[in-house]
């Protein structure tokens, strides 16, 4: 299997400039695709490095209540999967960051898992986070993303063993997400000794790059971060500040984290 | 992950990678009591002192003499301690949480036969308990909502989705991916992630086995056909599992709302509206959209409204070891007076499908066959939704001035 290296070597690039590179996440179609659209262009000029775009499913089980509202007003206002695909398409062409999409196992499933990295190769992203998709159940999909040279972005969590991190670390390409703690997107996290500890587990077991995500929310986060993982991920947050003062506010948003 | 329980091509264990520790010890735990023999025994033991195990086979002889077909036997589930076969699951798994050393258990209810079963447990057991209810559900099983909370459980109504037993399961996970350290989640019925399905089987084949002992003992023989509701799918693979290897046609029947073609319904087997899909952990049939999204789901009775099924199920509906049917509303309630007036007795809303099921058919038998009905729940817990369907203006009264008498 032919490993990609394209968004590895992106993120290598860009970490030569910054010390720690920003990711961040939006549900396309909520509020509506117009917004969603905005809220991309927001945010690439205020300097995020890679976006994750959630296609919503209606049992969003690794997510909490922010990110869970969102998936369900979206699928409310009609973001179909077709659409989704399509805004993925034209943020992607009109961008000059990398996206991946993020959803659950069963709209790539639905949607057929070939048909699915076909499309994804199509319209130029460049891979997915499936987080009920472990690989003992995510053979196709790996093949399907691998043949493509697209990433299959694994997850590693503070209660996986060295020896399951080593496991997923020989799936995983692009780059790791790795949770910064239990629970659901969208809860506080303390940004400890344990997390660093449980990070530098995380280092040793994949040349990856590691990105971190769940209650990453303010500067303070993301400087604890640096030296100690490469991407930090802000979720809910910007969903939080574009509910409170509109899709204009990302941008102030994302520059008051850098 | 290693045994990742798959039933042909339906189940698996979709996990998130947070709960993967979590699993593997659920599953160990669960690997050692099977193969401990002493296990099963305790849990025999315990069944029979705290919920009247093994549960009565009663003949219902007008039944059968008005339909005039099979003889027709009633498997009493609702004879269990807080009235459904509910606890054998719970008080099996609460035998588990022992032995893992957990000291706070959660749960889903759709009906609240579930939840009420684990806040007995919890009670009993000594753990701290919270039950995740979807709001629909907490409006149309008030009475269940009340004793859970008078056995000292924490009933949480949960608004999002739905608001129903998928959104309440959805719920129960969001708590567990946080609290897993001191927390066991008690799933309900036969679905959900690896060891699931088999664990929730496993504990309710109690029913099979004793069934199948009884009616031996009762009339010598085997029954033609044996018929439970389906709503996971966990009453009905415990009577199942007992006469799996025997000639004995094994009937499902599922939730039929406003009948199967409109669109208003629970069943995911029997209707053309379901289709193979991955959620809440597993994947089998669910009621979705083109997109994977999904649907809403309808059904008179809380505990049969979910838009997924035993994966077990799945499988044997797909190489035809299993027959599923639905039954609609109002035959439900239709069967349900009938067993009132003729048996004396009071299936719940969703075991009254199973007595629906078998109405239809049991006049077509001879009188050499021999069915059995598994009466999954008592139906006190219905009494508003029963009241309401018999549209009963004294019950109507009743609530009128009680509801005064509060206002003062
Ligand atoms: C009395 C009763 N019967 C049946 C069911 C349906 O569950 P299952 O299909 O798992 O037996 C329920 C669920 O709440 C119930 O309370």
């Amino acid at each position: 299997m032919a490993e990609s290296l394209k968004l590895q070597l992106y993120i290598k690039e860009r970490l030569k400039k910054r010390e720690i590179l920003l990711m961040t996440h939006i549900v396309m179609g909520y509020p509506s695709f117009d917004a969603s659209y905005e809220i991309v262009e927001q945010m690439v000029e205020a300097g995020v490095d890679l976006m994750e775009l959630q296609i919503p499913f209606s049992e969003p089980m690794a997510d909490g209540p922010v990110i869970l509202k969102a998936n369900q007003k979206a699928i409310d206002n009609g973001s179909t999967v077709e659409k989704c695909l399509e805004f993925a398409e034209k943020v992607a062409s009109d961008f000059p960051i990398p996206f991946l999409f993020m959803s659950y196992a069963n709209i790539l499933y639905r949607y057929g898992m070939e048909k699915f990295a076909a499309k994804m190769a199509e319209i130029n992203l460049q891979g997915s986070i499936v987080p009920d998709l472990p690989p003992e159940e995510g053979q196709d999909y790996i093949e399907a993303m691998k043949k493509r040279q697209l990433d299959p972005i694994y997850i590693f969590s503070p209660t996986t063993s060295d020896e399951r991190l080593g496991y997923l670390a020989s799936f995983a390409s692009g780059f790791v997400y790795c949770l910064a703690r239990k629970g659901v997107t969208g809860k506080d996290t303390s940004f400890s000794d344990d997390l660093a500890l449980y990070l530098s587990r995380c280092r040793k077991a994949t040349d990856l790059p590691l990105a971190v995500g769940f209650g990453v929310k303010e500067k303070a986060d993301v400087d604890y971060l640096k030296g100690k993982a490469d991407i930090a991920v802000i979720g809910s947050q910007t969903i939080r500040v574009v509910e409170e003062s509109g899709s204009r506010a990302a941008g102030d948003f994302i520059r008051s984290v850098l | 992950m290693k045994n990742r329980g798959y039933y042909g091509n339906y189940g698996g264990a979709f996990l998130p990678e947070i709960l993967v520790a979590t699993f593997d010890e659920l599953e160990d735990a669960f690997e050692n009591a099977k193969s401990d023999p002493s296990f099963w025994r305790t849990y025999e033991t315990l069944m029979a002192s705290y919920s009247c195990r093994p549960t009565p086979l009663t003949f219902a002889e007008n039944l059968t003499r008005k339909f005039g077909g099979a003889k027709i036997y009633i498997k009493r589930e609702d004879l269990n301690h807080t009235g459904a076969h509910k606890a054998n699951n719970v008080m099996g798994q609460g035998l588990l949480v022992k032995k893992m050393g957990k000291k706070r258990v959660i749960a889903e209810t759709g009906a609240g036969q579930h939840g009420v079963a684990t806040a007995t447990m919890a009670a009993k057991f000594g753990f701290e308990c919270t039950i995740y209810m979807g709001e629909v559900d907490v409006m149309r099983q008030r009475p269940n909502v009340f004793w859970m909370e008078q056995l000292g459980a924490t009933v949480v109504p949960v608004t999002d989705g739905t608001r129903i037993l998928k959104d309440a399961i959805n719920e129960a996970f969001r708590d567990w991916v946080t609290n897993m350290d001191t927390t066991h989640y008690v799933l309900g019925t036969a679905c959900g992630p690896h060891p699931f399905p088999e664990m929730v089987s496993w504990f309710q084949s109690i029913i099979g086995k004793e069934a199948r002992k009884q009616i031996l003992e009762i009339e010598g023989k085997l029954p033609s056909r044996v018929y439970a509701c389906v709503g996971g799918g966990s009453n009905a693979m415990g009577l199942f599992s007992g006469f799996r290897d025997d000639p004995v046609e094994l009937v499902g029947v599922e939730a039929g709302g406003h009948g199967v073609n409109s669109g208003m319904h629970a069943s995911r087997l029997c209707s053309k509206d379901a289709s193979p899909g991955i959620a809440q952990g597993y994947k089998t049939y669910f009621l979705q959209d083109g997109d994977g999204q999904m649907k809403e789901t309808h059904s008179i009775s809380a505990g049969l409204d979910y838009v997924g099924v035993s994966p077990i199920l799945s499988d044997m509906h797909e190489k035809g070891l299993a027959r599923f049917e639905s039954a609609t509303d109002d035959e439900v309630v239709d069967a349900l007076r009938l067993t009132m007036t003729h048996e004396g007795i009071i299936p719940a809303l969703e075991s009254a499908h199973a007595f629906a099921g078998a109405f239809r058919e049991v006049s077509s038998l001879s009188k050499d066959d021999i069915i059995i009905i598994n009466q999954s729940g008592r139906g006190d817990k219905d009494i508003f939704t029963v009241a309401d369907a018999f549209d009963d203006p004294k019950w109507k009264q009743f609530i009128i001035g009680k509801a005064k008498s509060y206002n003062g």
